[in-house]
């Protein structure tokens, strides 16, 4: 009992939910990305990598320039560059997309370690570069409304641009030709090609926006969500991002939901350690708690398939 | 046929004359090769002092006798994930579950070593075959997912290791800490529970025979077993394995059962073998090494050893040139990796392979 | 214009395995004609439409557009000339409206945004729909719509792109004869209009109703051109499917025992929600070849997997023996005592990675497990030697991968495993497709040995000289249902069983029920 009034507390603040903002923000970024791809039929595992090159160019260029957008832009640049990457195996050497996107990880998970030593000699963080963080604002009007001002005003300007992105990925999914295409190229590429359509490309298009999102996520990681490159980042970001995807569903709102999944669970995890329970039990959380969101969507599909396909043969004998 | 004359020199013979078996192994000694030019020339890019770093590198493991120990003491677990990705490589599953059954084979056998004496000898075989028992259910997880939900495998193992390396730290923090230290670690072995060192006053301990042995055992499970041939059709055509009567369900979890045993054992291993007290602070992380043993040995264990020897002296090379120069240990990731995206790109696999059929084709059509 | 439109002159299509599928074709296409081109499966119709879209290059000959040479590159370049093709299966993406695929890869934008605009889409459409008269409703999801809206939909996409020429592949195969009159007569219509028409089928009376001149192909040759007026359906059917009896195969007749499989009622739907077996029933008897033959597609290989454990029927039984198997895994089947040749020796009946000893012995690796689960390789072996030399496998070793061995060869391996198998009933279907003629006669000699031994064969084949030769009894599958049965196969000519596998002709329910036996 005393838990569940814990819990009901802790689910009434508004300080809960803006670290649900904040800690959802970048699973969203990328899972949008990981839906666009999945939508264009080419799995992206690469979205660790992505992360991580993402964070840590952004870091590096915003300190030499001290720059806080240029170093956005290199951070964003970076993380599209692993997306083409894969797209350069996977398309063009006939690569299982899998393998090479959990290989692309493997080399960003210690390579960013090593750019970063070469470069500063900082080992595992990135404390000798004065890097630049992404501004926080704060919403005139919206601030001073109780509660929910609390909860969306102060963020940091990617946790806004998350909730954009879901409008432009919408946009870009259900109102453009590159959507249409991209849904065709998924579903039946026979048939897109049969049209003249360029398949290869059309995926590719979709890596790339892939990595645009990655980028902005990453960059907002070691740029906003704390300022500094650390190893180990992304902590497996970019695979919640691949199963989140399937919980999607394919949609642009329907990424919104999976990402809370993960964003409730995530902010909880501070909540918790404060009543005693072990840490590590929380932190497990969240992947957990994607894990089972997964097989209980995938259920529920399967069902529903099920009994379509049983309705549709009563219709034929 | 002239059957009763096949033997060593036959052998020998087809292996150069059989291009089917052939070309895999050129193939994988030049991927091996290429990216290690292309780490080498990374090192010369970073380092200020490019010679000497290359040199610590490919040289330095055998500068010392005890780096050369140290490599072998590092094939140990290299060989253990190679023999678990071999296994269910050849069902074809990409799993990366063996960083779980690894570290909750490990947490399981400082349980074991730590709560429950047993004579020597004995301790470190029981530690194993309860840790082998918790991998193995661990490590049937991913195939039950996939099996039944459709969840890509590789995702979900991914995952899973997260869940599971928290859930060992757990264990170890809560119930097997040793408060009088600083950092994190459990409380001491017991003494019967360590493993024998092969050569005095070197890391080296008999978890290297038991790899050894593994290796062979592992080879003989898969090429001269029923369970080994189940796995073997399975992976090779699933519709066809169904067609002609094998449980596709059964074979995959028994294969994947095996596999998280062996995670589990290499983790016990690397426990009894190596240390006095639990006292990883992250996650050691083998799944890697493990592909990329699979990918070069070709899934055959029988080349797991040479290829696990590779992956350690890198390891150990790069170690002792970080440890010497300025180049951070982590590039061996780059080279890791790009051993990885070339034996995964099918173009360049099979770039004789298509060749010849071309020629052939072309031949054919001549005539 | 003086000459035909569209020509193949002395056209061949060899493919890489060395099937000749095409041999020194020459077929007019005039302008303003419905022209029909029939043939079993096989004869060469397929490949020879592939090569006039682009699909496929010629391996000599020509192709003339408006009397000058062409070479297409692609099916674009088919599509720019002005030749439109429907597929029988359909290359539409089912997620997205009739309008939206119409458009696919031209999509019309809105001034501004650039955005896709789906309304200038379906006015597109709804124009065009008009235009030709094919009733289609734009806004409507391809996955929600009728299977013969689809079909009218690829028609307006080859329309949109200016196709003069429209070949369609089979179209009545998925429609109502509701919908087929329907779809004829908008055929007409676009004759009308100056458009040409290739109608591909073996639907004999369809062509005859819609058709200005008829082209019949037959083992890669095209045998003769008709105008639909100068003959009548024996004719054609003969020049379809009559050959010269190659094989005569020394055969004392069988002495059928009792019946070890009975199947009843067996209904299934595919995967485009078509019944393709829609209540097939039958009793097989020991000591007995039971052949099957009909044309391709009328639910002779989804007959053969819901009998073997590859597929659940939807409905109906199938019992071996006494026991019920209905929907029970392979594994169960063999049990049984049930082996089976598979149709597809590429991806079902051969695991092409593996050694021709895995291949051989993976039905009954169980008997070769020693103490402690070990293989005895050696036995193994042995015996996979002993296939080898028995089946007259052409390879280097039986290590060799599968794979590397030749589309006859394949099959023998495959044969070697299932004649071999401790099996009661053997169900075996297009046992020497891609086989050399030799080894065809091998393997039909072994057919009858197995019978002589008092095995159960039904005989699944497209190639009706071998049921012929081959079958003691013969049933005729159309669309889904058996619509004949000849107990003693010498009695049916290959004219006659024609008929009836082209829907011309159909028993009366009391001779097809002779195929139960009790």
């Amino acid at each position: 009992m005393e838990f569940l009034d814990f819990l009901a507390g802790v689910l009434a603040s508004p300080n809960y939910w803006f670290i649900v903002l904040r800690s959802t923000a970048p699973i969203l970024l990328v899972t949008l990305g990981a839906v666009v791809c999945e939508k264009a039929g080419i799995s992206n595992l690469s979205l660790e990598g992505s992360l991580l090159w993402a964070a840590l160019v952004g870091v590096v260029v915003s300190a030499w320039t001290q720059n806080v957008w240029l170093g956005l832009a290199a951070g964003i640049l970076a993380s599209t560059l692993v997306a083409w990457t894969l797209g350069l195996f996977a398309l063009r050497l006939d690569a299982n997309p899998v393998l090479v996107g959990v290989a692309l990880n493997l080399v960003s998970t210690g390579g960013t370690v090593f750019v970063l030593h070469a470069l500063t000699g900082d080992k595992g963080i990135s404390s000798s570069l004065d890097s630049k963080v992404l501004p926080f604002w704060t919403i005139p009007g919206v601030k001073d409304v109780p509660w929910v001002g609390q909860v969306f005003s102060g963020q940091n300007l990617v946790v806004y641009l998350s909730l954009v992105a879901v409008v432009v990925i919408g946009i870009l999914l259900n109102k453009t030709v590159l959507g249409r295409r991209i849904t065709a190229v998924g579903a039946n590429p026979e048939a897109a090609r049969s049209m003249g359509i360029d398949v290869a490309l059309t995926k590719f298009l979709a890596l790339t926006v892939s990595g645009l999102l990655a980028g902005l996520a990453g960059c907002f990681l070691s740029m906003g969500y704390t300022s500094n490159f650390t190893s180990g980042l992304s902590a497996g970001r970019g695979y919640v991002a691949n199963a989140a995807q399937v919980v999607a569903g394919g949609t642009a709102v329907g990424s919104i939901f999976a990402s809370l999944l993960f964003g409730m669970t995530d902010a909880l995890a501070t909540f918790l350690q404060n009543i005693g329970l072990p840490p590590e039990l929380i932190q497990a959380l969240p992947y957990a708690v994607t894990i089972v969101g997964f097989i209980v969507v995938t259920l529920l599909r399967d069902r529903r398939e099920l009994a379509r396909k049983r309705a549709l043969t009563r219709v034929a004998s | 046929m002239a059957d009763h004359r096949r033997g060593f020199f036959r052998t020998l013979g087809m292996f150069f004359t059989d291009r089917d078996r052939l070309e895999p192994a050129v193939i994988s000694v030049l991927a091996g090769a290429f990216s290690l030019l292309a780490g080498v020339l990374l090192i010369a890019v970073a380092s200020k002092n490019p010679g000497e770093s290359i040199w610590n590198f490919l040289v330095g493991p055998v500068l010392r006798t005890y780096n050369l120990y140290y490599v072998m003491v590092m094939m140990v677990p290299i060989t253990f994930a190679g023999l678990a990705l071999c296994i269910v490589y050849q069902a074809r599953y990409l799993t990366l579950i063996i960083d779980s059954t690894f570290y909750m084979g490990a947490v399981t056998a400082a349980a074991v070593g730590i709560l429950w004496p047993l004579p020597p000898g004995l301790h470190p075989v029981v530690a194993m075959v309860v840790s082998g028992t918790v991998g193995g259910l661990i490590g049937m997880i991913p195939a039950v997912l996939k099996l039944k939900w459709r969840a890509n495998e590789l995702v979900s193992s991914i995952m899973l290791n997260y869940v599971f390396y928290f859930l060992g730290s757990c264990v170890i923090i809560y119930f097997l800490r040793d408060r009088n230290q600083t950092i994190l670690a459990s409380l001491p072995f017991l003494e019967s529970f360590h493993l024998a060192k092969l050569i005095p006053n070197t890391q080296l301990h008999a978890g290297f025979l038991i790899a050894a042995a593994l290796v062979v055992a592992v080879a003989v499970y898969l090429y001269r077993t029923k369970w080994g041939y189940q796995i073997r059709m399975v992976g090779a055509n699933p519709r066809f394995a169904a067609y002609t009567g094998f449980s596709v369900a059964g074979v995959v979890l028994g294969a994947h059962f095996v596999s998280g045993f062996i995670g589990g054992v290499g983790g016990a291993v690397e426990m009894s073998g190596m240390y006095k007290a639990f006292i990883w602070q992250m996650d050691p992380s083998y799944a890697w090494d493990g592909v990329i043993v699979a990918m070069l040995a070709r899934r055959n264990p029988k080349f797991v050893p040479v290829s696990a020897l590779f992956l350690a002296y890198i390891r150990v090379g790069a170690d002792f040139m970080s440890r010497r120069g300025d180049v951070a240990f982590e590039f061996i990731t780059l080279v890791q990796g790009m051993i990885i995206l070339i034996l995964a790109s099918d173009t360049i696999v099979n770039y004789f392979r298509t060749k010849r059929a071309q020629a052939q084709a072309l031949r054919q059509e001549k005539a | 214009m003086a000459g035909p439109l569209l020509e193949a002159v002395d056209l061949t299509k060899v493919y890489d395995n060395g099937t000749a599928a095409n041999k020194k074709v020459n077929l007019e296409v005039r302008a303003g004609e419905i022209l029909g081109l029939v043939g079993e499966n096989g004869a060469g119709k397929s490949t020879l439409m592939k090569v006039l879209y682009g699909e496929e290059a010629p391996t000599s000959g020509t192709l003339r557009w408006e009397g000058r040479p062409v070479a297409f590159a692609s099916s674009q370049d088919a599509i720019r000339a002005g030749i439109g093709m429907v597929h029988q299966h359909f290359m539409l993406v089912h997620t997205l409206t009739l309008a939206e695929n119409l458009v696919l890869g031209h999509e019309p934008r809105r001034p501004g945004t650039g955005f896709f605009d789906f309304e200038a889409a379906v006015k597109t459409c709804t124009d065009l729909a008009e235009r030709y008269n094919l009733k289609v409703t734009p806004r409507a999801r391809v996955a929600d719509v009728s299977v013969s809206m689809r079909q009218k939909l690829e028609i307006l996409k080859a329309l949109y792109r200016g196709a003069r020429i429209l070949i369609l592949d089979e179209p009545t195969a998925v429609l109502t004869p509701q919908e087929t009159e329907e779809l004829f007569a908008e055929l007409r219509g676009f004759r009308d209009q100056g458009h040409t028409i290739v109608f591909i089928s073996h639907k004999l009376p369809e062509i005859f109703a819609l058709c200005d001149r008829v082209a019949v192909m037959r083992d890669g040759r095209l045998v003769a051109t008709h105008a639909l007026g100068d003959v009548d359906h024996q004719a054609v059917s003969n020049e379809m499917v009559g050959r010269e009896v190659q094989l005569t195969l020394a055969k004392t007749p069988a002495r059928p025992g009792e019946v070890l499989m009975t199947v009843r009622d067996l209904k299934y739907v595919d995967d485009f929600d078509v019944p393709v077996v829609n209540g097939i029933g039958f009793g097989l008897r020991a000591g007995e070849i039971l052949g099957v033959v009909g044309v391709d597609g009328n639910g002779q290989s989804e007959l053969v997997q819901l009998i073997t454990g590859l597929t659940r029927p939807l409905s109906g039984t199938v019992t071996v023996g006494g026991k019920d198997l209905t929907g029970a895994s392979p594994a169960a089947y063999r049990k049984a005592g049930v082996a089976h040749v598979a149709e597809d020796r590429m991806t079902v009946g051969a695991a092409l990675g593996a050694s021709i000893e895995d291949n051989l012995l993976a039905d009954r690796y169980q008997s070769f497990v020693g103490p402690l689960g070990f293989l005895r390789r050696r036995a193994m072996n042995r015996r996979a030697r002993e296939l080898v030399e028995a089946f007259d496998i052409r390879c280097a070793s039986e290590r060799q991968s599968v794979g590397s061995l030749s589309g006859g060869n394949m099959q023998k391996v495959v044969v070697g495993r299932e004649f071999t198998a401790d099996a009661r009933v053997l169900i075996v279907s297009q046992p020497t497709r891609g086989v050399d003629v030799g080894a065809i006669e091998f393997l039909h000699r072994r057919i009858v040995a197995l019978r002589d031994q008092g095995k159960a064969v039904l005989l699944v084949s497209s190639d009706l000289q071998e049921v012929l030769a081959l079958a003691d009894a013969v049933m005729v599958l159309h669309q889904g249902k058996v619509t004949a049965y000849f107990p003693d196969a010498a009695a049916a000519t290959d004219r006659e069983l024609g008929l009836y596998m082209l829907g011309l002709k159909r028993q009366d329910d009391d001779q097809i029920r002779g195929v139960f036996h009790g």
